[in-house]
């Protein structure tokens, strides 16, 4: 047996994640809700977050599909915004669970506006939900995942956080700004074994994006190679990848889930 | 516990966090510049310290730890 004997024994078990502990920002409607119901049919503890009472009926019925794959799966009303809310989210995961292996920073919401008519709101918003977020969780989870010397960081870019976007310039800099934060990480807790990546969708077809006109969406499809719109499933498929231990050694990139629509 | 305790205590979680030797570990010994420490070891040691002395350093305190003997004696005076 030589060295590459190491892999393909069997590639099925990479992605059995019993006993690991993931929480899904932002899962209680869309691709966090799909990467959520992956991650517990993969078996593995599945946290669920929602922002507010408002959302807590959809979380609930996420919550009962998590749970037919993972029963001890659970779901926690937690504003990405707040330190606070964040810090008392990861410490009940930690209190019930013990740990937390895996972080989907994926909440995030769009206030698309051209930048003459863009309010302090407008921006604002949008940096807190999808950076500041991004930020807290991490910053909350990473203690934790030193001492356990494991930890995978997935945050939701965009493609838009790459190639900037005609009337999104606040979603654009959150998204490129989630870029330049998981590379830090990933230089910082490298050596704790930990990794941070992030994945960068295209048109996925979700509430998000059902607000568009039909003509931005036909324009869009034309560039798209793969001739469908993307599904939450191909955003969810990724990051059980990067999640295994068959991506252990990437760290510090952005995966592009876009059909080649930025090529 | 007195300082030579805490130090043999604290000596197998310092000699692990770094990969060095126990016997290496002397209070006069500098974290970075004697024992090859970067400043995100020098975290985790203070961490694990933390939950082995069951005590809380504060940011402000951990900034000036620089020694083993100056961890060994803040560990003595502010530990349980």
């Amino acid at each position: 047996m030589g060295w590459y004997a190491h892999t393909m024994e069997s590639i099925e078990s990479y992605f059995d994640f019993t006993n690991k502990v993931v929480l899904v920002t932002g899962s209680s409607q869309g691709i966090g809700a799909v990467i959520a119901l992956a991650f517990a049919k993969s078996k593995a503890v599945t946290v669920l977050n929602f922002p507010t009472e408002k959302e807590a009926t959809a979380a609930q019925e996420v919550l009962e599909q998590v749970k037919i794959y993972s029963s001890s799966s659970i779901a926690i009303q937690a504003d990405v915004r707040s330190a606070s809310s964040v810090e008392t989210m990861v410490q009940t995961i930690i209190k019930q669970f013990g740990k937390i292996d895996i972080l989907i920073n994926n909440a995030g919401i769009t206030r698309d506006q051209l930048l003459i008519r863009m309010s302090d709101n407008d921006w604002q918003s949008v940096i807190d939900i999808n950076l500041t977020g991004t930020f807290l969780c991490t910053r909350s989870v990473i203690k934790e995942m030193m001492k356990k010397r494991y930890g995978r960081i997935i945050s939701i870019s965009s493609i838009i956080g790459l190639s900037g976007n005609a009337g999104q310039a606040n979603y654009a800099a959150s998204k490129a700004g989630i870029i330049g934060f998981t590379k830090s990480i990933a230089k910082e807790y490298g050596s704790r074994n930990i990794t941070a990546n992030c994945i960068a969708p295209g048109y996925i077809q979700t509430n998000m994006t059902e607000q568009l006109s039909q003509e931005v969406k036909d324009a869009f499809l034309n560039k798209v190679m793969i001739k469908r719109f993307g599904l939450p499933s191909d955003i969810a498929h990724s990051a059980l990848f990067l999640a295994s231990d068959l991506a252990g050694y990437i760290t510090g990139q952005v995966m592009v889930v876009d059909g080649g629509l930025s090529l | 516990m007195d300082n030579k305790e805490i130090l043999e205590k604290a000596k197998l979680i310092i000699a692990d966090k770094l990969g060095i030797g126990e016997d290496e570990v002397q209070e006069s010994k500098h974290f970075i510049n004697d024992l090859g420490a970067d400043s995100l070891a020098l975290v985790d040691i203070i961490m694990s310290l933390e939950e082995a002395f069951g005590m809380e350093i504060p940011e402000e305190d951990s900034e000036k730890i620089q020694t083993v003997g100056q961890m060994v004696e803040y560990i003595a005076q502010h530990g349980k």
